[in-house]
């Protein structure tokens, strides 16, 4: 009789998946839009703020203007928790669906994908992550990065740091610990940092924590006890970032000379340390807050209907506003792409093109409801970065407080790097296609 | 009476040393294969070979390695996802060194470099065992996921510490890198998988087999036959080695696209572990069917549960499909702790006497 059950079992679950698995196109008049999300495993954190963001701000268009230019937006996230494999299975099972542009949300996840967007004809939008390489837009015509890649942020953070010295110059003979995720993420900086030590004349300490040992850093932070850097910078991204708020906070680092990346600085990273992580600062692209209409918005279409996974106390948080400025990004690109073909049912071909010639304006940015939200965005054929720049918000006891101008990335420095790193990457993956895309016209 | 072997007569040694010596088996094998080749291919979309296909041979390859250390000489190893890796890094190394050489010349060439260094950490396991040469080879996992992160030059100082794979083709046809379709990335994996599999199954049933589960059944005892224990663990860690580090670089070079050093984590060690187990210990059947369940299932259930008409999030289904795997993994351990493969076997015993069961 077991073998029965278990045969009746099989037989069942095989027809209720053969539906996924052989599948027919279908007609479209509807702008699909799948967002790689992770609200399981040691980075959800991170994640889940960030997920909410993206998915309620594209769910709001839809509720308030019946999506964007008329054609309703598909939206369906994929859970990767972080995971490279379940990430490339979430690529394989929504590209039977055309989607118009991908954001991995992992380096690990990005890397494998940036060849095949050419192919498959999917642009990638990796959000200030990613592949920092991948700003040069004549290697990588479809692979976007903007505001800021991983070397404008270390290079702010770096004359941030000068700044509080009094000049760039005052940095010699000082000691910078550079606590990083002990992967690519992580690994990216380092060059840069060596190079702004040989110019400045500072000296780095490496504190590299490995992936799986995020949530027990005190290896590290005794080393940092006996270097006594006189700054610290850290380049963590889900459980390690509160793990290392803590364990600086236990060792008495001072807080305000403790520097993250804007990955660095979600409410989750800093609160479980609460007050005695007043002064941690960290880098930051969006606003904090929910103080604009398009959030009202997104709290009076979305949230207030409980068609978000969202608390409503918790919109306009540090992640929550990145995911946000993602679906911006993604949303602008298609109005883009709709105003320069004319079509109203756009393919991933399209959105690339509108990608490429996106600008957001602070008129721009005002009119989708968010003045002041982000700086100017303006991608070019040949920058797909933009190197925005970026402020620096400290925390208070209970939330993030902005305590600088935008600080401007330190262009000379990273863009000779980025040319030869994109150079690097052609030379390495011999065959790389020449750029073929023709070029738009910025609307 | 489906499965009746009466009227099979073997008439020589060579008909009763087949390793399927039941017509059933072979008509039943031979349809396999002509579905895996004929079928799958043509009727599956790219989800199914890519993300499922691909992947489940990979693993199952893999397995088939682990199988053969953990399941048929008795040796627990915990540094499977290091030998894989070793597999990986060095079959890129060889391709980026080496580029006009084929690449799955080099694909199996990687299994070498991996069965080397599984005989390095083999090298503990006369004196150690069980439990304690688990942690040995754990720390195997540790130092080689080390040299993945810390050794620029495996990586071809690359900015992202990571290998990306570069375009390589066979008669013409891309067989890595973007350009390479699902179909013939599938079809290599699915070839070296049989040929492999089938090189698995002569040699547990030859003279080395026997070796091996002799040494597992009793060491002593072997040894007092004649089994040299430090040869035959050794040819352990090396073939079981070699395997996986073929499956490795197949898993990087036909799947991932691209990989960072994390591929290759302890968690990577456990999941094969399970699937030996879950599959059965000291059965190739088993290692098909074990990598089917821990590898598959996860990533089906939340298609499953959307097949139902059951509208969840993704995370939710996350979280569903981490409790039914584990359930099904207890469940499957109480009812049949010899693991899957004991199923099939159980099924074939029905099978023989239905419809008259005694």
């Amino acid at each position: 009789m077991r073998m029965k059950g278990l045969l009746v079992g099989a037989v069942l679950a095989a027809t209720a998946v053969t539906p996924a698995l052989v599948s027919s196109a279908s007609a479209q008049d509807s702008i699909y839009i799948p967002l790689f999300t992770y609200r399981t495993g040691p980075f959800a954190n991170s994640g889940i703020p960030i997920a909410n963001g993206m998915v309620d701000y594209l769910n709001m268009l839809n509720e308030r203007d019946g999506g964007i230019g008329g054609v309703k937006l598909v939206i369906e996230e994929c859970e990767t928790g972080y995971n490279t494999e379940k990430g490339l299975a979430c690529y394989e099972s929504t590209k039977v669906k055309n989607p118009v542009v991908v954001g991995p949300w992992s380096t690990g996840i990005t890397l494998p994908l940036i060849p095949r967007a050419s192919v498959d004809k999917i642009p990638i939008l990796s959000m200030a992550y990613g592949l920092s390489a991948s700003a040069v837009g004549d290697t990588f015509p479809w692979v976007f990065n903007p505001p800021a890649t991983y070397w404008d942020g270390l290079s702010m953070a770096i004359s941030y740091i000068g700044s509080k010295e009094g000049g760039l110059q005052k940095l010699k003979g000082k000691t910078i610990g550079y606590l990083f995720f002990d992967g690519g993420y992580g690994r990216e900086p380092i060059p840069l940092l060596e190079s702004f030590a040989k110019k400045y004349g500072f000296e780095v300490k490496m504190y590299p924590v490995p992936p799986a040992e995020m949530q027990n850093q005190s290896g590290q932070w005794l080393n940092v006890r006996k270097d006594k850097p006189d700054y610290m910078i850290m380049w963590g991204w889900g459980a390690m970032n509160p793990t290392a708020v803590k364990e600086a906070a236990r060792i008495k680092y001072p807080m305000d000379k403790f520097i993250g990346i804007w990955w660095s600085g979600g409410e989750d990273d800093a609160r479980p340390t609460g007050g005695e992580a007043k002064g941690y600062t960290t880098l930051n692209f969006t606003a904090v807050g929910s103080n604009y209409p398009a959030i009202q918005d997104i709290i009076k279409h979305v949230v207030s209907k409980g068609k978000s996974q969202a608390e409503k106390d918790r919109v306009g948080e540090a992640h929550y506003n990145k995911g946000i400025y993602n679906s911006v990004l993604i949303a602008e690109a298609i109005r883009n792409a709709q105003k320069i073909t004319g079509k109203k049912v756009v393919t991933g071909e399209d959105v690339r093109r509108g990608l490429e010639t996106l600008t957001i304006s602070a008129q721009r940015w005002k009119e989708l409801g968010l003045e002041g939200f982000g700086s100017p965005v303006a991608l070019s054929c040949a920058d797909h970065n933009g190197h925005q720049p970026a402020y620096m918000q400290q925390w208070d006891g209970t939330k993030w407080v902005k305590i600088s101008d935008w600080i401007q990335p330190l262009k000379d420095d990273v863009l000779p790097l980025l040319k030869a790193a994109a150079d690097d990457y052609v030379k390495k993956n011999a065959g790389w296609p020449k750029r073929t895309e023709s070029c738009d016209k910025p609307s | 009476m489906l499965y009746r072997e009466a009227g099979q007569f073997k008439t020589n040694y060579r008909d009763d040393m087949a390793v399927f010596p039941i017509l059933q088996d072979r008509i039943g094998i031979l349809i396999i294969l002509i579905i895996a080749f004929a079928v799958v291919p043509f009727v599956g979309n790219n989800f199914l070979l890519h993300a499922i296909m691909i992947p489940f041979l990979v693993f199952a390859l893999a397995t088939i390695g682990l199988n053969i250390l953990t399941g048929y000489t008795g040796l627990l190893s915990l540094g499977t996802g290091g030998f894989m890796g070793v597999g990986a890094y060095a079959c890129y190394k060889l391709t980026t060194t080496f580029p006009d050489v084929n690449v799955l010349v080099w694909v199996i060439c990687s299994g070498f470099f991996s069965a080397a260094i599984g005989v390095v950490f083999g090298l503990p396991s006369l004196r150690i065992k069980g439990f304690y040469l688990a942690v040995a080879t754990l720390a195997s996992q540790f130092f080689l996921q080390w040299c993945f992160i810390r050794i620029p030059w495996l990586v071809n100082y690359n900015l992202s510490n990571a290998i990306e794979v570069p375009r390589r083709s066979l008669f013409g046809i891309p067989v890595t890198g973007p350009e390479a379709t699902p179909q013939t990335r599938y079809f290599v994996v699915l070839t070296i998988v049989v040929l492999m599999t089938w090189i698995a199954s002569n040699l547990v049933r030859g003279r080395i087999g026997r070796m091996w589960m002799a040494v597992r059944d009793m060491d002593i005892a072997a040894e007092l036959m004649g089994v040299r224990l430090l040869n035959t663990k050794l040819l352990a860690f090396a073939v079981s080695s070699f395997y996986c580090g073929v499956a490795g670089a197949l898993l990087v070079f036909l799947y991932y696209g691209s990989a960072e050093a994390t591929a290759f984590s302890i968690n990577q060690s456990f999941a094969v572990l399970s699937m030996v187990i879950v599959g059965g210990l000291g059965s190739l059947l088993g290692s098909f069917l074990g990598a089917a369940l821990i590898f598959t299932l996860p990533i089906l259930l939340p298609h499953f549960m959307a097949g139902l008409g059951l509208p969840i999030q993704s995370a939710t289904a996350e979280h569903i499909s981490f409790m039914i795997v584990g359930a099904l993994i207890i469940f499957f351990l109480i009812v049949e702790p010899h693991g899957l493969a004991r199923l099939w076997q159980i099924a074939k015993q029905k099978l023989r006497v239905w419809p008259y069961p005694y």
